[in-house]
């Protein structure tokens, strides 16, 4: 699904990623890690095609539509709510029955009580959560998280836990974290970045 | 077609409804050309010309767009939104045409309260008077849409967005004037016309460009 052939990218003169080739079949995750200014992030914003290689090609067999990424930050509106952020994103994502499903998710991450409050007065382990939720929103195929784990508390990350178990085979992620020992086991690859 | 308008749609009410909450721009681009106006009515020398006058109106409306700009994309830039919006599978310039149009919109609201003041004032607008604000505005916008997202990725983007848009907005200036005071004013609004069609045109096409690294 993913294939990095001598992938270099540079910021100006600084090089943060050099030479760097994998595969990830469909269906696999494939675990990042690495020491700060590794080039994790800047993998993942590569794969989700928000920068371009300086170098070397990233043949990716997934659309923007199939595509779901959580960032360092949320990516969210703060004066909007909860239900309006992923409305809007669900009408972007030409979600069908896109109300249903911002629901079905906010219940799944605990969200629904909150779901009428503005994100502004969420906190910041909350806000992870409604993040995951947009990620989530369009079900994507090609599911790329960037330190998932931040921030959220045990009840927060054994939910994901429990999302990535349940997609596991079936949807393709590839993931950073700075916690390995949390996913390894549902890892298919490793990528260990210097 | 209607996707791409309802995606324009969509992202156009979410500005409304996000300065109707924070009330950030609106406030403040009120409150600085009505300001203007008065403080340039007691500055401008008795028995100044119309000519004069125009020109104050239009150092007025620039500065109350460029404030509007400046924060353009700030609920973009706040939480890493724009990333999101960029990812979305929508037409990337459906993202620049939406907030030209809540610029617009806004900047419309500054002058409604703006040029009844200036009438009342300084001198009776006409038609084509009106017609020039209102051309001259949409290519602000559009303009100041793409430039204010440039310099909202950058870090001195106080500066950045000024040094940009002042220089691009002179014809904008010269025709919104002309327009106001000149007996040729079609000729003016011909090319104020011009000057949107094409800078809408570049924008629209360049935006996809600024918004990827």
């Amino acid at each position: 699904m993913i294939t990095a052939n001598d992938l270099e990218k540079r910021y100006g003169r600084k090089r943060v990623l050099r030479g760097l080739s994998f595969e990830l079949a469909r269906g696999g995750l494939l675990l990042t890690t690495g020491p700060n200014g590794s080039g994790k992030t800047t993998l993942l914003r590569l794969v989700a095609g928000l920068v371009v290689p300086s170098r070397g090609t990233l043949a990716i067999d997934a659309t923007r539509a199939e595509l779901g990424y959580l960032g360092h930050e949320p990516m969210l509106y703060r004066n909007l709510t909860a239900l309006e952020n992923l409305d809007l994103f669900g009408r972007l994502y030409r979600v069908p029955d896109r109300r249903e499903r911002a629901g079905m998710l906010l219940e799944r991450f605990g969200l629904w009580e909150a779901r009428g409050e503005r994100v502004s007065a969420y906190s910041r382990g909350m806000m992870q959560r409604l993040a995951i939720c947009r990620a989530l929103l369009h079900d994507p195929a090609l599911l790329v998280l960037d330190e998932p784990f931040t921030a959220l508390d045990e009840e927060g990350a054994a939910l994901l836990d429990r999302e990535l178990r349940t997609a596991a085979g079936q949807r393709t992620v590839l993931l950073s974290s700075h916690d390995p020992e949390r996913v390894s086991a549902l890892a298919t690859q490793r990528l260990a970045l210097a | 077609m209607t996707g791409y308008l309802a995606d324009v749609s969509a992202l156009t009410r979410k500005d409304f409804r996000l300065e109707l909450r924070a009330k950030d721009t609106l406030p403040a681009m009120l409150l600085f050309v009505l300001s203007a106006l008065v403080v340039f009515h007691f500055a401008l020398p008795q028995g100044t010309g119309d000519d004069a006058a125009f020109g104050l109106l239009w150092i007025a409306i620039v500065f109350t767009a460029l404030l509007g700009l400046s924060r353009a994309w700030a609920p973009e830039s706040e939480a890493g939104a724009l990333d999101g919006l960029v990812l979305a599978p929508c037409d990337r310039s459906a993202i620049w045409l939406a907030k030209t149009l809540a610029t617009l919109g806004f900047l419309a609201v500054a002058e409604l309260v703006a040029l009844p003041a200036f009438a009342l004032l300084y001198a009776p607008l006409d038609g084509a008077a009106i017609a020039g604000v209102l051309l001259a505005s949409f290519g602000i916008s559009a303009v100041g849409s793409l430039l204010s997202a440039m310099a909202a990725a950058s870090r001195g983007r106080e500066v950045i967005l000024p040094l940009l848009l002042l220089p691009l907005s002179i014809p904008l200036v010269v025709g919104g004037v002309g327009a106001g005071i000149s007996p040729e004013s079609g000729k003016y609004l011909l090319f104020l016309g011009l000057y949107d069609a094409i800078f809408a045109i570049l924008s629209w096409a360049s935006f996809e460009y600024v918004v990827t690294e």
